[in-house]
């Protein structure tokens, strides 16, 4: 069987949903997804309506300026993905390979900055556990009084290092993707994988939008 | 229209809004005003940023009506998750 009918026949919808099967599958994913990411903001807020001891104000221990601006990344690399997929839509091959690469970088660079975050909030004392938090805050002594307490830091932990992974795991799979347009693998007709792996990723960003703002702004 | 328009959504547009709503989510969560006022609007502009990727990006605003209805399943489930547990404190 040709690459054309293998891709046709993967793109053929699943009866009743006009949708074809691999991006019906990713949907679903998706949405489980949602119920993922929900219990961890649900955890969240119940902790701190619970503790409102253990919370500061914004911008007071968290970085809110480094953090703006790795939202302000996460939201171009949407951009450059969803150009992607528009390139290989018209069968602009360099386009697909020069957006999808732009892509990686983009997430990468926001993993790294989220990672340069963690070492300068642990070095403040800003840690996910119990014993050693000794949140001072930003540009504060270190012999400073502690701010907020250790759920702050768990919760702060979970929610961003859970997103990290998720960014992290699009960006290796977009690795696979670029490979993949490098040798050609997606045309007009086939751009499933383009598709798909472009719905991961804005779902990704998606989830930050909401986790900027609870996280960070709240 | 409509067909032009799915094929070449204003992306750059939906990416200035996205934007210039970030920046105003940032300066409004420093404003002085009442915390519950504060949370309202932040959240407003999250979900505001949230929908506008989902409908443009994932071109959800494209999609067949069953694949809406798929997409949106999860929200009220996510809802009745968050409010049986926070009645514990209650």
């Amino acid at each position: 069987m040709s690459q054309a009918a293998v891709a046709t026949m993967d793109r053929k919808p699943m009866p009743g949903m006009k949708v074809y099967n691999m991006k019906l599958g990713m949907w679903v994913f998706l949405l489980s997804e949602v119920m993922f990411f929900t219990s961890l903001i649900g955890s969240y807020l119940i902790m701190r309506f619970a503790h409102p001891d253990h919370w500061t104000d914004p911008g007071v221990v968290l970085n809110v300026p480094l953090t703006a601006v790795n939202t302000f990344l996460l939201i171009c690399s949407s951009v450059t993905m969803v150009k992607a997929f528009s390139a290989i839509q018209n069968g602009d091959q360099k386009g697909l390979k020069n957006w999808l690469l732009a892509t990686i970088l983009i997430g990468a660079s926001f993993v790294g900055i989220q990672g340069i975050e963690y070492a300068a909030l642990s070095g403040e004392g800003f840690v996910a556990a119990l014993d050693g938090y000794h949140a001072v805050g930003r540009g504060n002594p270190h012999e400073g009084p502690s701010l907020g307490g250790p759920l702050y830091g768990a919760t702060f932990y979970a929610m961003t290092g859970f997103h990290g992974a998720h960014v992290s795991i699009g960006v290796l799979c977009l690795i696979f993707v670029y490979i993949k347009a490098l040798r050609g693998g997606y045309t007009e007709d086939n751009l499933a994988g383009v598709e798909v792996i472009g719905l991961y990723w804005h779902f990704v960003d998606l989830v930050w939008i909401l986790l900027f703002t609870i996280v960070y702004l709240i | 229209m409509e067909e032009q328009e799915q094929a070449h959504p204003r992306y750059i547009l939906i990416f200035v809004i996205l934007l210039v709503l970030t920046l105003a989510e940032v300066g409004y969560a420093f404003l002085d005003l009442p915390r519950i006022v504060l949370a309202l609007g932040l959240i407003f502009m999250a979900v505001w940023k949230a929908v506008l990727v989902a409908m443009y990006y994932m071109h959800l605003k494209y999609e067949p009506r069953r694949l809406w209805i798929l997409a949106v399943s999860p929200i009220p489930l996510a809802f009745i998750l968050v409010l049986a547990v926070i009645t514990e404190f209650r």
